[in-house]
């Protein structure tokens, strides 16, 4: 328990902090930035306190949240674009489902990195082919990758147990102390602690040198080749980070739910989680952030006010905020917060 | 003030509380519906709602003041952490009494263990996999089963002298395999064999070169199983075209090939088709007569009431049944033992839970194709008495 809180503390910073020592942590370009985080802290905090009927909700925004992340690291901030990332999700959801019902591993953390690992080996083997081609190339070739994995996920039935989805997977309790409780208290700390390391490193990853070249390749490929960068090497790696994160949250999934389907592999995954990122604002981690809690919440509410029609709504949400945001929430909380301060000062 | 707005709050408060002290002894049971309504299957799923809504509107009165809260939700097609995901938060966040619905297997076994861990009954209204009902004590179904479905047509297939060899087609997924097995175990039994066997894929099959195939084999009857809705339309437009009715060879299959809410668009090629089903829309009783009726009086005369929408409509009867025989000592445990026994005079005939099995047993009529009244109807002409599943009775 000690490690997790410990770990949350990365994504909800304590209350210790100052605001620079804030503003610094979540690399803010505005004050968009440090209100989302904020806010998310909060969020996080209040639902642990009183939400007790949504921890499993909370549990599932927080895996969308690591999965938005990993698509906005490629495609917000390396501007590869990916319409089969669910390949990788999916792979991770598979791999600790597997691992647990045929062989027997069952301990979640080191099954966690065994996710990662395996995703990151599939983003390797497919990164270098994808990334040899761009714009629709690259996104017809993300998709038909994710369409073969779907299909021989689909075909491998003895291992995957095909569209039946996985029979018999066990999870045993985290550190051997803490048992997945069907309330999802368990699910929920876990997650948010794997969220919190998660994030921790994507901040440090995006402020570092490292991070800032991949903004560069994506503004301006020619001229960061100029001055020496080796750009190929530099998206490979992204790539590679990428997948293994799309992986570790699908792993969380497979874990939390126990249980694994097809539907993790699925195409509309893939679109899902792209407009998720758009929503929230692409090529900023807290956007991205932002967008799988709103989507992720408005889903859960949506389709229980309307269990027939909720798409529906869904669909005309994300079309009116597309059209008034064109930035995502992200922009939008941007404007919101330099007009606030603009009056301040009036 | 602030003791007038203290005394004015008791007084909101005592009052809010005076309606809940009135009716203590009234309790309204939440039944928590889990369904598909987006997607490729919302057909499915609103059939199965609208089944539950009606038995419901139709004896809200039998509880006396007890009343039953339906929940439904979405589980967005074959998704089993999605419909797992709700179970749970119908179990923690709604509390409900009993969790029914489920189109798709693989869902409903994605549910069962947390109908074990909140022991809470569990009413599976369509999904047919033989083993379901193995995965939680706490199952009930009341829908089928595909052995027990199959099995019959293929010993009324086995019987036909001008049936010797069977060529099966079936989806390639858990239940198309699983109907392709019964088929050829019920084929063998009476003496048969399946001449050749082909799958065609679960999504957005072309059946024109596997019905090729089969032309080019020669069979007396080709099996089909499907997973219904377009789906029949399509393979009875191939079968039309390639002309295979008139190359002699006859189609048999499971109910969902000749499907209700389907046959207005298959139009005459559809007439002779053999299936084995649970229920005809036009099953002659007074029973089906009546539902038809209430049916087509709440959801207008366009609607046509299927397997599914039956489903849901009994599911609620055995839940009604339960909630009934019990007189307010509801649990889990009590309610399942409460099912197990349940009878009933179904739409679709005589029903009754196997105690043993928790599953249902009921009749299966071999139906034809035809045209009464200038409307295609599945006309029944052959019943097997109650039966079991045969899948567990074979294992």
């Amino acid at each position: 328990m000690k490690s997790m809180s410990a770990s949350g503390g990365a994504a909800t910073p304590s209350g210790a902090a100052t605001p620079s020592t804030w503003r610094g942590l979540a690399m803010g370009r505005s004050g968009g930035d440090l209100a989302i985080a904020t806010l998310l802290g909060l969020g996080a905090l209040a639902t642990l306190l009183f939400g007790e009927a949504y921890w499993l909700l909370a549990s599932q925004v927080a895996i969308t949240m690591i999965f938005a992340l990993s698509v906005d690291l490629l495609v917000g901030y390396a501007g590869i674009v990916t319409l089969g990332h669910a390949v990788f999700f999916g792979l991770g959801a598979y791999t600790v489902g597997i691992a647990s019902a045929h062989l027997g591993w069952t301990e979640p953390l080191s099954g966690l990195l065994l996710a990662g690992l395996v995703a990151a080996a599939l983003g390797g083997a497919t990164g270098v082919l994808v990334l040899r081609t761009k714009g629709l190339g690259q996104l017809m070739l993300t998709m038909a990758f994710a369409s073969l994995v779907y299909e021989i996920a689909n075909r491998a039935k003895p291992l995957t147990g095909g569209a039946d989805g996985l029979q018999g997977m066990v999870i045993a309790p985290i550190l051997g102390l803490f048992e997945f409780d069907i309330f999802g208290l368990t699910a929920f700390l876990y997650t948010l602690a794997v969220l919190g390391v998660v994030v921790g490193l994507a901040v440090l990853m995006t402020r570092s040198p490292y991070g800032r070249s991949l903004v560069g390749i994506r503004e301006n490929r020619v001229r960061m080749q100029a001055i020496g960068t080796n750009v190929q090497q530099r998206l490979l790696s992204i790539y590679v980070v990428s997948a293994a994160l799309a992986g570790i949250a699908g792993a969380l999934l497979a874990q939390t739910s126990q249980f694994v389907g097809l539907n993790v592999l699925h195409f509309s995954l893939s679109g899902e989680i792209l407009i998720i990122v758009a929503l929230g604002g692409a090529g900023r981690l807290w956007g991205a952030l932002l967008g799988a809690v709103v989507f992720t919440l408005f889903k859960d509410r949506l389709s229980a006010l309307d269990p027939a029609y909720w798409y529906f709504w869904l669909g005309l949400l994300l079309a009116v905020i597309v059209l008034f945001a064109p930035k995502g929430l992200i922009g939008l909380v941007d404007r919101l917060l330099s007009i606030l301060q603009r009056g301040e000062v009036r | 003030m602030s003791l007038r707005s203290l005394m004015l709050g008791t007084a909101v408060a005592a009052a809010a509380l005076l309606p809940l002290a009135g009716t203590a002894a009234a309790k309204t049971y939440k039944v928590g519906l889990v369904v598909s309504l987006s997607g490729p299957t919302a057909s499915l799923g609103q059939q199965i709602e609208r089944g539950a809504k009606l038995y419901q509107s139709l004896h809200k009165d039998d509880l006396g003041d007890d009343s039953v809260e339906l929940i439904v939700r979405d589980d967005t097609g074959p998704a089993p952490d999605v419909a797992k995901r709700l179970a749970q938060e119908l179990v923690v966040r709604d509390k409900v009494d009993v969790l029914a619905g489920i189109i798709f297997t693989p869902n409903a076994n994605a549910i069962a263990p947390i109908a074990t861990q909140a022991k809470v009954p569990f009413v599976i209204m369509n999904a047919a996999s033989w083993a379901t009902t193995k995965s939680s004590p706490y199952i009930v179904r009341v829908s089928q089963t595909l052995p027990q479905i199959t099995v019959p047509l293929a010993q009324w297939a086995a019987k036909q002298p001008d049936i010797k060899s069977v060529y099966t087609l079936v989806s390639d997924y858990a239940p198309g395999i699983e109907a392709e097995e019964a088929f050829a175990h019920g084929l063998k039994e009476a003496g048969k064999t399946v001449a050749a066997s082909v799958r065609v894929p679960v999504q957005n099959p072309d059946f024109v070169p596997f019905l090729q195939k089969v032309k080019d084999a020669k069979p007396d009857a080709l099996y089909v199983f499907l997973p219904g809705g377009t789906q029949s339309t399509a393979l009875m437009k191939a079968y039309q075209s390639l002309g295979l009715k008139e190359a002699g060879i006859r189609l048999i299959g499971s109910g969902e090939v000749s499907v209700e809410d389907e046959l207005p668009n298959m139009g005459d090629a559809a007439i002779g088709v053999v299936t084995g089903f649970h229920y005809s829309t036009s099953h002659d009783s007074k029973a089906n007569a009546d539902f038809v009726k209430a049916w087509q009086a709440a959801y207008g005369a366009d609607s046509v009431p299927t397997f599914m929408g039956v489903g849901g409509y009994d599911g609620m009867a055995a839940i009604h049944g339960a909630i009934k025989s019990l007189k307010g000592k509801f649990t889990g445990e009590a309610a399942v033992e409460a099912m197990r026994h349940w009878k009933a005079e179904s739409p679709r005939g005589p029903i009754a839970i196997d105690p043993e099995t928790r599953d249902v047993v009921q009749n299966i009529y071999i139906r034809r194709v035809e045209k009464v009244d200038g409307a295609l109807r599945n006309v029944e002409f052959e019943t097997f008495q109650a039966v079991k599943d045969p899948g567990k009775a074979a294992k």
